[in-house]
């Protein structure tokens, strides 16, 4: 890694700094500007627009990037965020049908299902009293900044579409994610990273890589994925053996030698790659210097919980051993990350799928969470980064009031549950200090200010300046948008 | 997307409403677009009323009396007069509705009306008043250009004569004279060779072919390469890819679970085959969508319907499977609608198609087509490397067997006369039978704390602490001289939850493990455990046999569930008795780490004496033991010859190798492949699914197509997937043609005629040569439909043969070559670009078809599938090289080489692939793993076969690579570059050996051969070897 420093001073002084300096800040249409200008006259052309340049919003923004914490598996909302003393008070008692007879559930025999009480304790924190369980101590430390809807409402009850509902829009393949949408709509502020970057940790999600694709737009929008350890992006270590001035070497000559055909074939095409490559040079400095937290202090550290002892508990479903280091470091990433331009990052963590062994498990994951995204609240706060950072804590449904009881084995978890869950968000121009919708008495259904994916979708475009009616793409004949044919910006969110 | 007209297309935020508004979807129109973007009904005024007005004035509701879906009871106006007067919008009733401020503005405020924008506005008043035409058939869209016959247009008529090489130059020619532009000149023969062998084969042209193409003289030289090329059997490898972008193909299932689909590659073989025998289109059609249906059918034919089996499956526990069925059905309409009739059929799913004539009614008569196609496997021939190994698999078992069989049948004949000995010592068993016996218990523990009371008969009560699992510990001493086992009694008592035995609240247990030990003093160690072999109970619960106490797993065990609130027992014998006179210590744990308090909450030990002879003994054996020895049929007495040969490990073991030896050796050559079959009992009846709910079922429907095409034919009674697939290959058939041609077009130029390939509705774009688009569809049918014949009649044509430089002249009239006054320049796919490095550096493999490779992954990817359920395992040899397109598609982890150049995600049809150009693409090529192979077997190349000076070697390696012989101005820099890689490396010498890595060019230092690795890297990143010119 002693060669990251080089690496900079390289692209600084090459004699073609132009190329470093047209491509980040002015875009490929500066680039093949000037390199007209050095051909003949006659080869001025149209350049192609640079698809990542930063765009104009509609209107004035409040968020100019965005950390979603996507909590794949759908952690129980009634045990963390949605207190519900009616479970325990009906605990092993049987619903009435009239609740459950159009219902389909994943695995629960309705039947013979009963109400599973919880185990949490609730308690209120900040100034607003928001109730929060006792497994989210350090959330509860910036509830005065934090929004938590209780009315989220899908309409998938399987993991897979769930997700894709919840990142495109829709539960369909080839669409564009959030991430893509708003790089594609806002173009990217940094010079040298993507806009739109993953960070994973867990055990790998129903989605897969599906999370992150940008469907029918071209994948110039595609999320990045970046790795917390080790090489952050794939491919971005010169092979073995090579050096960093050969590689630069290597550049000029490339640049040089296509810059020759460029003049015969004027097709802007060629300087566009000309820039990509350029970049793809500087994200080999950038990128390591992003993931090295060693220029953090011990206590920034310390806050997030990165050097935390895991406890020993074999929670199986998180993904083994190091979650609590890998979600930690993550956060920090995620700040450094927006502090660096990028637009969208989004931190997948599976799994908080706990159809059993729910009181052991999800202490164990949410003790993960906790404190590193609390953490996260706290330092993009200090560091007056909040105000235009949206934090969003989300999943791709909730979890049931009834135990399940497949198997006839013992109830220890709850089932998939689409039509009520909680979501939490802070920052980016959100109001912090209120619990928006509220649920039935036992957290099956929204019964004040529903909200659905579509609409949570919509209030986040418009927090960036975006009308989410307007930021559309055509594609066989149709223009799609993120919020499919919904999506109704919650006023009420709004600071 | 096209492939290169992306940039100019409206980024909706900034410019796109005004375009969207006239149906330009795309780009600064040129003055010709602009000409043709009059207001058309079909395309501008007809879809704003569907959006905006028909909830009030639509089939469903005429309020004050005016309906816009119907033109003449349009016309007709409503309560408030005529709809409009014709040319004069300033004194139409329409447009003073649609501007007026206040209440009598339409569409009224409301939560679900949207209001008409300025440019919508501006567009029906220009229609008003250009005479507000109202096509008699657009209410049925047959108005639209694509649903009228395909005429055969005559060429036109050009001036420049000498130009044309073929009628199709003509109808492109007179088009760009017609705006006063001249075609580009042909491109020079290195760039024809190349971009010949890169649009046919996906690689690059050898360098003797090359110049052996650019010396020929012969008039025909081209038109032989073109055979030439047409005939190699990579040209299936190349033109099946493109045919498996539309099929959705995937090696794996899709969602969450995304299992491997290990056969798939069998129909990807099927297409590679087809396009090299040049089936020609109309049968390439039929055989995929009814193979099945054909009379006669063989595996071929039932094979190809594979292509409708590259839906996603969705094994997602919890999941309704009608419902993922429903969901398939809905890809194979989509996709069928997309690839054949270019229509967004998909659409009309939920709700009547909103421009284009497709009802929501039609589309479930579509459905209706698919809706008795079952997912099922059938038997193929192996083909390719895995029959030449069922082959040599088949011999090597044979001949295995001469060795083994004899040796099996002499260890029989051996066994077979030990028979009287073994029944003799059964009998000898059975003179001590079975009995139980209290045992003298001196403590019991629990590792949980839970507290045991002793009742009167001996068994223990639980009570105190009830913990989720417990651990239980009893030590006792024996009198018996010989323990030849255990019983545990699980026993019922009030005080337990459902009565007991169990203390789970209804009274179910598990039993996990027992472990029992035995010992001369109070110490128990490893040497005194006991093995447990044979474990029997009465009652057992689902999945909890009594077999599960003994296996060593803590997760399984024996429970009686439901059962609950009665006795029960489990016995467990040793392997070898305990000796109570030696050891009469004994320990028994009882294991229940279940959880849930799954625990025992009243039980007994016994010891057992004396045995069960027949344990392990199979009901057939015992059943011919009782019958005397002089009785037994011939059949009976194998029954006992076989169980003894069954008892002796060693021919047990023997006999199993043999068995599966002669499965190896008269194995069919085949394997199972995933088809759609039609059903024929039980056939299900297709309803209209209220807005694509598959629990709303609604009307029924019968199989049928769209109304606004021509009507289908029925063979029977009904029509079914064969009447399907030969109406869409009737040469009547205004659309199939089309779309078909347009592909191939689309594939040698890098757009189509009609830019948006998949949308040949009224929001698509029209074609840029209509007349062509007709021409080359009536050649198609002339030329039996025959995709060779077809390509090489594109290929021909001086259009195709243009050269590629952009004109800076024309940028401004057309920006995206419309016009085709030169042809395309484009970066290939992702496969290719692999293909090509591996195949300059020599790696290739020309290896064709087969079961899918694994390249090197990075780390970390696969591990993204669910759960991390996936493992890749790197394939060895020859196919880490393999073509791109055989590398396994995982559809929830796909290989991001493949992903980062735009490869389809394989999970909807694709019709166009996007071609971006990012960073990522330029650290794969520059960095990754593959590609540093490449350069390493490229600089070895260079220098063994490049020539014998830097000079010689430089302009090889970039012939190599771009096919015509570089500039002086080109070779200067690479030369610079090669200094410098030797001058570094001379000073690295350790860097250089890492650098040469896994080819090492023999006999040349490592900074020499490093230099060269280092240079090789930067050809296969030059621009022009990645780009199609």
């Amino acid at each position: 890694m002693a060669m990251k420093h080089d690496l900079a001073k390289l692209a600084g002084q090459t004699r073609r700094e132009f190329f470093t300096s047209a491509a980040c800040g002015l875009g490929g249409a500066a680039l093949a500007a000037a390199l007209a200008d050095d051909a003949s006259a006659s080869s001025r052309i149209d350049a192609p627009i640079d698809p990542l340049l930063p765009k104009a919003p509609h209107f004035a923004p409040r968020a100019k990037s965005c950390i979603f914490i996507f909590m794949a598996g759908a952690p129980s909302q009634l045990d963390l965020f949605d207190p519900k003393p009616k479970l325990n008070e009906l605990h092993g008692q049987k619903l009435p049908e009239s609740l459950t007879k159009n219902v389909r559930f994943a695995f629960l025999q309705k039947d013979t299902a009963t109400v599973l009480g919880s185990k949490r304790v609730f308690t209120r924190h900040g100034q607003c009293g928001m109730e929060l369980s006792d497994l989210l101590p350090h959330i509860g430390t910036v509830a005065d900044d934090v929004l938590l809807v209780r009315s989220m409402h899908s309409d998938q009850f399987n993991h897979h579409p769930g997700q894709l509902l919840m990142q495109c829009g829709r539960a369909t393949f080839g669409l564009p994610t959030m991430g893509s949408w708003l790089t594609y709509g806002l173009g990217s502020e940094s010079r040298n990273l993507p806009g739109y970057i993953v960070l994973t940790a867990g055990r790998g999600s129903s989605g897969g890589a599906t999370l992150w694709q940008s469907g029918f737009l071209p994948s110039v929008h595609a999320g990045v994925m970046f790795r917390n350890a080790g090489e952050p992006v794939l491919n971005l270590q010169t092979p073995a053996g090579l050096s960093t001035e050969l590689q630069r070497k290597g550049l000029d000559v490339l640049a040089q030698v296509n810059r020759q055909r460029f003049e015969q074939m004027h097709d802007p095409e060629i300087a566009s790659r000309i820039a990509s490559y350029e970049l793809a040079f500087r994200m080999q400095s950038a990128a390591p210097e992003l993931i090295d937290l060693s220029t953090e202090t011990q206590a920034t550290k310390d806050m997030y919980g990165i050097d935390r002892k895991e406890p020993d508990v074999t929670a199986s479903r998180s993904g083994g051993p190091g979650q609590f280091r890998s979600f930690a470091s993550n956060c920090l990433l995620a700040r450094r990350m927006v502090e660096r331009g990028v637009r969208f990052v989004n931190i997948i963590h599976a799994s908080w799928d706990h159809h059993s062994n729910l009181d052991v498990e999800l202490p164990f994951n949410a003790e993960m969470a906790d404190q590193p995204v609390a953490a996260l609240i706290k330092d993009l706060k200090q560091r007056g980064l909040l105000d235009e950072t949206l934090v969003v804590w989300g999943s791709e449904f909730g979890r049931t009031p009834l135990g399940e009881n497949r198997n006839g084995g013992p109830v220890s978890g709850r089932d998939h549950h689409p039509f009520a869950f909680s979501v939490f968000m802070a920052g980016g121009g959100i109001r912090g200090g209120q619990v928006y919708g509220e649920t039935d008495e036992i957290g099956w259904a929204p019964v004040k200010d529903p909200v659905h994916v579509n609409d949570l979708q919509a209030t986040l475009l418009h927090l960036f300046g975006v009308d989410h009616l307007k930021l559309t793409h055509r594609f066989q004949g149709r223009d799609f948008r993120l919020t499919d044919v919904g999506g109704k910006v919650v006023d009420a969110w709004l600071a | 997307m096209t492939r290169f007209a992306r940039y100019h297309r409206n980024w909706a935020l900034a410019a796109g409403i005004a375009a969207l508004a006239l149906g330009i979807p795309g780009g600064p129109a040129s003055a010709d677009e602009a000409a043709a973007a009059k207001v058309d009904f079909a395309r501008d005024i007809g879809p704003i009323f569907v959006e905006h007005c028909y909830e009030c004035h639509g089939p469903d509701a005429q309020e004050s009396g005016l309906r816009l879906d119907q033109r003449d009871a349009a016309l007709a106006g409503g309560d408030s007069g005529a709809l409009f007067v014709a040319g004069k919008s300033g004194e139409s009733e329409l447009i003073r509705r649609i501007t007026v401020e206040g209440d009598e503005r339409m569409p009224p405020v409301g939560d679900n009306n949207k209001p008409l924008s300025a440019e919508q506005v501006a567009t029906l008043k220009a229609w008003v008043d250009a005479g507000g035409a109202w096509p008699a058939a657009a209410a049925s869209g047959t108005s639209h250009w694509s649903f009228q016959p395909i005429a055969r247009p005559e060429a036109p008529a050009v001036q420049n004569a000498a130009w044309p090489r073929s009628p199709l130059d003509r109808f492109v020619l007179a088009r760009l004279e017609a705006q006063g532009i001249a075609p580009s000149p042909e491109a020079d023969r290195y760039t024809l060779i190349k971009r010949l062998t890169y649009d046919l084969l996906g690689l690059p042209p050898e360098p003797r072919d090359v110049d052996a193409f650019v010396n020929d003289a012969s008039p025909d030289a081209y038109e032989r390469l073109v055979d030439r090329l047409l005939d190699s059997p990579h040209f299936g490898e190349r033109w099946g890819r493109h045919w498996l972008d539309m099929a959705r193909y995937a090696d794996s299932d899709g969602y969450e679970k995304d299992n491997s689909r290990p056969d798939a590659w069998r129909y990807r073989d099927w297409v590679i085959e087809a396009v090299n025998n040049d089936l020609p289109l109309d049968r390439f059609t039929i055989e995929q969508l009814a193979g099945d249906l054909l009379p006669g059918a063989n595996a071929s034919n039932r094979l190809a319907t594979a292509f409708h089996r590259q839906t996603l499956t969705n094994t997602e526990g919890g999941t309704d499977q009608e419902q993922w069925r429903v969901e398939a059905i809905f890809d194979r309409v989509a996709t069928t609608g997309s690839v054949w009739l270019g229509l967004t059929v998909g659409c009309a799913q939920c709700h009547t198609h909103k421009y284009d004539p497709i009802s929501h009614h039609e589309f479930y008569q579509l459905f209706a087509f698919f809706n008795n196609g079952d997912e099922v496997e059938t038997e193929v021939p192996l083909v390719g490397e895995p029959l030449a190994e069922w082959r040599r698999d088949k011999e090597e078992a044979a001949q295995q067997l001469t060795k083994l069989e004899p040796k099996l049948a002499q260890a029989r004949q051996e066994l077979a006369a030990k028979v009287p000995t073994w029944e003799a010592e059964l009998k000898a068993k059975a003179a001590t039978p079975l009995a139980f016996h209290p045992v003298e218990l001196l403590q019991i523990a629990s590792k949980a704390g839970a507290q045991f009371k002793m009742l009167s008969d001996g068994s223990y009560l639980a009570a105190g602490e009830n913990s989720d699992t417990d651990e239980v510990t009893i030590t006792a001493k024996t009198d018996l001289p010989e323990v030849t086992g255990f019983r545990i009694e699980a026993l019922a008592h009030d005080s337990l939850g459902g009565r007991g035995p169990g203390r789970t609240g209804h009274g179910n247990f598990v039993l996990g493990e027992l472990r029992v030990a035995a010992s001369d003093s109070s110490e128990f160690a490893d040497q005194h455990r006991v093995k447990l072999a044979h474990a029997t109970a009465a009652v057992h619960q689902n999945g909890f046999p009594p077999e599960n106490a003994i296996d060593g797993k803590e997760n399984t065990g024996w429970a009686i569930g439901p059962k609950f609130g009665q006795d029960h027992a489990i016995a467990l014998l040793a392997e070898k008795p305990i000796r109570g006179d030696a050891t009469p210590n004994l320990q028994l744990v009882l294991s229940q780490n279940y959880g849930g308090q799954h625990t025992l909450g009243r039980f007994r030990v016994m010891a057992v004496s004396g045995h069960d002879p027949l344990i392990g003994v199979p009901q057939n054996v015992r059943d011919v033991l009782v019958v005397a020895a002089d009785q037994r049929t011939p059949e009976q007495t194998q029954a006992l010859v076989d169980f003894v040969i069954s008892q002796d490990k060693p021919t047990a073991e023997l006999a199993a190798k043999v068995e599966k030896l002669q499965a190896r050796a008269t194995a069919r050559g085949v394997m199972k492949a995933r088809v759609v079959a039609e059903r024929s009992d039980n056939r299900r009846t297709t309803h209209v699914l209220h807005r694509g709910d598959f629990l709303q079922p609604k009307d029924e429907v019968r199989p049928s197509t769209l109304a606004a095409l021509p009507p289908i034919a029925a063979r029977g009674e009904t029509p079914d997937r064969l009447d399907l697939a030969n109406w869409l290959v009737d040469p009547d058939h205004p659309l199939v043609p089309r779309v078909t041609v347009n592909h191939l077009w689309s594939n040698l130029f890098g757009q189509g005629i009609v830019k948006t390939a998949g949308d040949f509705g009224v929001r698509g774009e029209r074609p840029t040569h209509p007349e062509l688009l007709d021409w080359l569809a009536s050649e198609l049918i002339a030329r039996g439909w025959s995709r060779k014949e077809m390509i090489r009649a594109i290929v021909s044509s001086a259009t195709y043969r243009q050269s590629s430089a952009t004109r800076p002249e024309l940028v401004d009239v057309d920006p995206t070559n419309r016009l085709l006054s030169r042809q395309n320049r484009y970066r290939v796919e992702g496969e290719i670009v692999r293909d090509l490095s591996l195949a300059v550096s020599g790696l290739l493999s020309p290896k064709l078809g087969g079961p899918s490779v694994f390249p090197p992954l990075p780390a970390g990817i696969a591990e993204l599938s669910y759960a991390n359920n996936f493992k890749w395992k790197t394939s060895e040899g020859e196919d880490r090289f393999r073509r791109g397109m055989y590398t396994y598609f995982k559809r929830t982890a796909p290989h991001p080489s493949l992903t980062t150049f735009d490869c389809p995600d394989s999970n909807t049809t694709c019709l166009e692939r996007q071609v971006s150009n990012t960073p990522l693409q330029a650290l794969t090529t520059l960095n990754n793993e593959v590609y540093a192979e490449a350069a390493q077997a490229l600089a070895r190349r260079l220098i063994l076969e490049g020539g014998s000076t830097d000079a010689e070697r430089l302009t090889q390696g970039l012939r190599w690579c771009i096919a015509r012989p570089p500039t002086s101005e080109e070779l200067a820099p690479f030369a610079e570059l090669l200094s410098s890689g030797r001058q570094w490396f001379a000073q690295h010498p350790h860097e250089a050996k890492t650098a040469v890595g896994a080819h090492p060019p023999e006999g040349v230092a490592p900074d020499e051969a490093a230099a060269w690795v280092a240079t090789g890297r930067i050809l296969l990143n030059l621009d022009e070897f990645l780009t199609r010119e």
